[in-house]
């Protein structure tokens, strides 16, 4: 596990860095990208992030092996005689071109994911807490009902009852997924429906999706972000689980996959299970560093919490 | 009490919503399950299906085998597996338990340690010690879970090579009572652990900032004023309502919970629901299935309904104010 060490020598103590409140002036938006870029530990997670993305698109161009070939004996060890970099698998498929074309689909299927949750979650939890009354109470009642589900059961069943496909995969992450932001986004549509700003751009005869869409969303913009940021994250681990357990679509690679398709082998080649994992693991890491250091860029207050 | 019965009353309600859902999903989409069952018993000629269907009541309207469902769950009928060739109810009571042991286990390590440790960095936030139980916090989040629970097998069984990394308990396993239940506490060790260490890091990140918030507010400061030992402080005072919003989290995420313990139960073999669930969707198993829905939204209504009963005892302004809890 170097990269974890590795990455605490590099982020150092976490929150210690962020600069004192004093430092920094100027319009909202810039002041918090200021704060986030003097946080070592969300620039990390920049870094990281950006690396494993150049990684995957444009890796395949470096890399000449194609994760779906045998180039070399089964269960060969990283650094063995004519073994790929990190070695092969119990097929002799190279793991190395497995990380590298794995990463697409698990981060597109993150990224599709995300924006399925944002979306659902953010039109229901908007319409709550801006109408409030009775459209609140259902859909909140709905909300608690989809709280009740076990995710990864009721995605599993999804994804098995129709064919496993990225698509498939995305919206029963996005179905499963959404209550969390909706719960945010009323929180935040409640809290800001009654300023002053709302209410004069009420008084001066805007309508509701006007209101809500380019008075209240911006506003409650910061949050939403963080937790985007955080649910990338999340999304991409809810995939890899989807995927080890054999429910995604066999003829796309994930990382997920790969440690599914090794598991029964994984005694005899660690490596197999081990790299695609440190692939899952070090994203998420960046998606949990860049959300935390928005989190303390947008909400000072609240640092190093 | 009202408030109880209401929110009791309430929980049926939403079970009855997850049943109606989970059967309208299962049954409407594509996929007969007369040609499973015929395909199981190795005739799949059109008679056969024919004869199938209409002893498992399949060719009745949508609405009429939801309503018949519905009666037999409320008599406590979930049905028969093809598969196992059990009532699924007898099936669930044998793998709700390992479940049940291994969620819980995993909870208790990851409430109390993560707040031990929650507390211990809030007092010296600036400490070392503190700042790497924020780095261990987010490393533990961002580890999926089943990597853990391999990591932890070839670590177990090629290095230290003294914990069972798979089952619940030894094939060859001969002995009384004692032992057995020590054969089960030594198999469950490692998918705890794995389980565990996932929310210990969310549980020892969200107690050290309920607790620093805390530690700042008014009460803290009078009962230090009075006089008071740090210890008493800390520990009577702060420490109370610090871990509110540590047992509400843990209460509302038991579903998050179980999905984890999905993924912990296939790789370590535990055979729990999970694994049951997981068999019942690859095979198709349709009874099977939904009683494990079923059961699991029982499980997270029960958690939430508990937790909101210890907050009740934790916090006594929600017991004194009762009646909107």
């Amino acid at each position: 596990m170097a990269s974890v060490q590795d990455a605490e020598v590099l982020v150092g103590p976490l929150g210690a860095l962020a600069p004192a409140d004093s430092e920094i002036a100027g319009p909202p938006g810039r002041q918090a990208l200021r704060m986030f870029l003097r946080n070592r530990a969300a620039v990390f997670g920049v870094i990281l992030f950006v690396a494993v993305l150049l990684m995957t698109i444009f890796g395949p161009m470096f890399y000449d092996n194609d994760a779906s070939d045998i180039v070399a004996r089964p269960v060969l060890a990283p650094g063995a005689d004519g073994a790929p970099p990190l070695g092969t698998d119990y097929l002799g498929r190279d793991v190395l071109a497995g990380v590298i074309s794995g990463g697409r689909v698990s981060l597109l299927v993150a990224a599709m994911a995300a924006l399925m949750v944002v979306f659902i979650g953010v039109t229901i939890g908007a319409t709550a807490g801006y109408y409030g009354g009775w459209v609140d109470t259902v859909l909140m009642r709905f909300t608690e009902f989809f709280q009740v589900l076990p995710a990864l059961l009721f995605a599993m069943v999804i994804v098995a009852l129709f064919t496993p496909s990225i698509a498939t995969i995305s919206v029963a992450i996005g179905l499963v997924a959404w209550p969390s932001i909706a719960r945010l986004t009323r929180a935040e549509f409640l809290r800001l429906k009654n300023l002053e700003y709302v209410k004069a751009a009420r008084a001066i005869g805007a309508g509701d999706w006007s209101i809500m869409s380019r008075v209240i969303f911006p506003n409650a913009l910061p949050p939403l972000i963080v937790s985007a940021s955080l649910l990338m994250g999340a999304a991409l681990l809810f995939e890899a689980g989807l995927a080890f357990l054999g429910l995604s679509d066999p003829n796309t690679l994930s990382w997920g996959l790969m440690i599914g398709l090794n598991r029964a082998n994984f005694l005899s080649a660690w490596w197999s299970v081990t790299f695609p994992g440190l692939a899952i693991f070090v994203t998420v890491l960046s998606f949990s560093l860049i959300g935390d250091g928005l989190q303390d860029a947008f909400n000072p207050k609240l640092r190093g919490r | 009490m009202r408030t109880v019965v209401a929110k009791i009353a309430q929980s049926l309600g939403l079970i009855l919503a997850v049943i109606v859902l989970n059967f309208s999903m299962i049954h409407l989409t594509p996929g007969d399950p007369a040609t499973v069952i015929a395909g199981e018993s190795g005739a799949g000629d059109p008679e056969t299906i024919a004869q199938i269907r209409a002893e498992y009541g399949l060719d009745r309207p949508f609405v009429v085998q939801l309503g018949s469902y519905i009666g037999d769950v409320l008599q406590g009928d979930l049905g028969f597996s093809f598969f196992f060739d059990k009532p699924v109810t007898e099936l669930i009571g044998e793998r709700l338990w390992p479940t049940v042991l291994l969620v819980g286990t995993a909870l208790v390590f990851a409430v109390v340690l993560g707040v031990l440790a929650g507390v211990f960095t809030a007092r010296r936030p600036e400490s070392a010690v503190s700042h790497s139980v924020t780095v261990l916090a987010l490393v533990g989040y961002s580890m999926p879970v089943f990597w853990t629970g391999i990591l932890l097998i070839i670590l177990f069984a090629s290095v230290f090579e003294i914990l069972p990394i798979s089952g619940m308990r030894d094939v060859q396993f001969e002995g009384g009572t004692m032992s057995a239940v020590f054969d089960v506490i030594r198999h469950l060790i490692l998918p705890a652990l794995t389980l565990g260490l996932l929310y210990l890091a969310q549980y020892s990140r969200l107690s050290r900032a309920s607790m620093l918030e805390v530690l700042e507010s008014d009460y803290v400061r009078t009962a230090r004023a009075k006089g008071l030992s740090e210890r008493v402080v800390v520990y009577k005072h702060a420490l109370r309502n610090a871990v509110i919003p540590v047992v509400t989290i843990a209460g509302l995420q038991f579903g998050a919970l179980l999905s984890g313990a999905l993924l912990v139960e296939t790789v370590f073999n535990w055979p729990g629901l999970g694994r049951l669930a997981f068999d019942s969707i690859l095979r198709r198993d349709t009874s099977v299935l939904l009683g494990v829905l079923l059961m699991s939204a029982v499980l997270v209504v029960v958690a939430n309904l508990l937790t909101d009963v210890v907050y009740r005892l934790i916090d006594p302004r929600i017991r004194v104010g009762g009646a909107r809890g």
